[in-house]
């Protein structure tokens, strides 16, 4: 059997994104900046799939500028905002749970002679509005915080820290690359001026993002060239991903509450299915304002690569801690910053849940993981009572 | 620069910013723009990049349409444009 339980490295391409796809790597190949009919056409699809991503969100299709990636919005957002407002101020606050792209580049940004606050979070890795309040000063003129963090699941109190935002005149940005797609997000209610997104994450393609960006909002652009995206980001236009995240922006928005329903059912199932199956596991994260789709664990005395090794074998696919933690072999920042000390950080296993998952997979995992991780804990060197040991 | 004139205070009925815009951004919006103003009305184009000095002022002349003149601030420049046709 085959258990696809890793949504937050990237969802599965639906079918019916890629059929739209396909004429626009074949026929339909123009480059929509070309004035005749080939190039219109993709301008065309180019502009239908604006409106539908800002449906998705709740914006004006002006207000979305698409890019490669999540990353490259993330990217964008930061560094555009705090360049553009440096004659205001120099000061721009994360939290410490952000995905690397929002950290490295406020990392960048700091080199240059920016002043980086990197907020705290508490056990949940929630930001706590009062303490962005705190650390405000005059020179702040940017704040950004990831909606939902993919390595814990829990949802951050954007709409406090809007309303902060906006009382401050600072800037406000969301990172919801994990979120969008997979639970209700309005950028008119979340308060946000800048929010980045990832096709890939809700079913779409990978090599689509997009940052919405309020009208009237100055960015500088990170990529310097032609005309496309309103002169705001160049380069030819990747006209089959775009019209690929166009129609799964359209999916996502009409399935949504049954794609979260299903996902949140076997979530729970899950949970409670390791939860009393295996002894000295942590569910971390927050256990209600959470992703539905999203468990993640801490197992005690075992390493995370080795379980995902033995889940691969047993063709169940997970995660643990972040992309980066997990290649690096170091415990994550994300789960450090909630308090948690680095020998258990090391014993983290994420699963994430997606629309084609079944209840026969979820029971599967709940039978096959709990004797994996007996079998590591025979060969740890890190057993129960290790610590008093030593 | 033959037709640089400064103005002030000059009242826009369509403001279009597109500062940390590059070329051609300030004549492909100055274009389009202009389609959707009325003959008379006055548009306000806000940018930072400084080739509209020369570029703004000759697509005018070309275009026979009315270029009132810049205005100069600590960040941009805001030229403002009558459509007369």
């Amino acid at each position: 059997m085959r258990a696809y339980f890793d949504h937050v490295a990237t969802n599965p391409l639906d079918p019916r994104v890629l059929e739209a796809m396909l004429p626009y790597f074949k026929d339909e190949f123009g480059n929509a900046q070309s004035v005749y009919d080939l190039g219109l056409r993709a301008r065309d699809a180019i502009e239908l799939a604006r409106q539908r991503v800002a449906s998705l969100i709740n914006c004006k299709p002006s207000e979305i500028i698409f890019t490669s990636s999540g990353a490259e919005a993330n990217n964008f957002a930061i560094r555009g905002i705090a360049l553009a407002r440096q004659n205001r101020g120099k000061h721009i606050m994360v939290s410490r749970v952000e995905h690397h792209s929002i950290l490295n580049s406020a990392r960048f940004l700091e080199r240059s002679g920016f002043e980086v606050t990197f907020l705290p979070v508490d056990n949940y890795g929630m930001v706590d509005p009062e303490t962005v309040k705190k650390f405000i000063t005059k020179e702040t003129t940017l704040i950004s915080i990831i909606h939902a963090s993919s390595e814990v699941g829990t949802i951050q109190p954007l709409k406090e820290i809007g309303k902060i935002a906006k009382e401050h005149d600072i800037v406000f940005h969301t990172d919801a690359v994990s979120s969008t797609g997979n639970i209700p997000v309005d950028v008119q209610e979340l308060g946000v001026d800048l929010l980045s997104l990832a096709a890939n994450q809700f079913y779409g393609p990978k090599g689509a993002g997009a940052l919405y960006v309020r009208e009237g909002l100055r960015i500088v652009p990170l990529i310097y060239g032609g005309v496309q995206e309103g002169g705001r980001r160049a380069g030819t236009e990747n006209v089959p991903a775009i019209v690929g995240m166009g129609v799964a922006a359209e999916l996502a928005k009409e399935e949504l509450i049954e794609r979260m329903a299903h996902v949140k059912g076997l979530r729970d199932r899950l949970v409670v299915g390791l939860t009393s199956h295996i002894e000295d596991i942590q569910y971390t994260g927050h256990p209600q304002e959470r992703l539905p789709g999203h468990a993640s664990f801490l197992v005690e005395y075992i390493e995370g690569e080795a379980m995902l090794l033995m889940l691969a074998h047993k063709g169940i696919y997970a995660a643990s801690g972040s992309a980066c933690s997990s290649k690096a072999l170091k415990a994550s920042p994300v789960l450090l910053s909630m308090g948690i000390p680095s020998h258990l950080a090391q014993g983290s296993v994420v699963f994430t849940l997606g629309k084609d998952n079944t209840l026969e997979e979820v029971e599967y995992c709940i039978e096959e993981f709990p004797k994996i991780v007996e079998r590591l804990r025979e060969i740890s060197p890190f057993k129960k009572g290790w610590q008093q040991a030593v | 620069m033959t037709n640089l004139k400064f103005v002030e205070n000059v009242k826009a009925d369509i403001t279009e910013d597109i500062v940390y815009m590059m070329c051609p951004m300030h004549l492909l919006k100055l274009q389009d723009t202009i389609k959707t103003a009325q003959p008379g009305q006055v548009i306000e184009i806000i940018t930072d990049y400084d080739g509209a000095l020369d570029d703004i002022p000759k697509w005018c002349e070309q275009h026979n349409q009315e270029f009132i003149g810049v205005e100069e601030d600590d960040e941009s420049f805001k030229f403002y444009i009558r459509r007369l046709n």
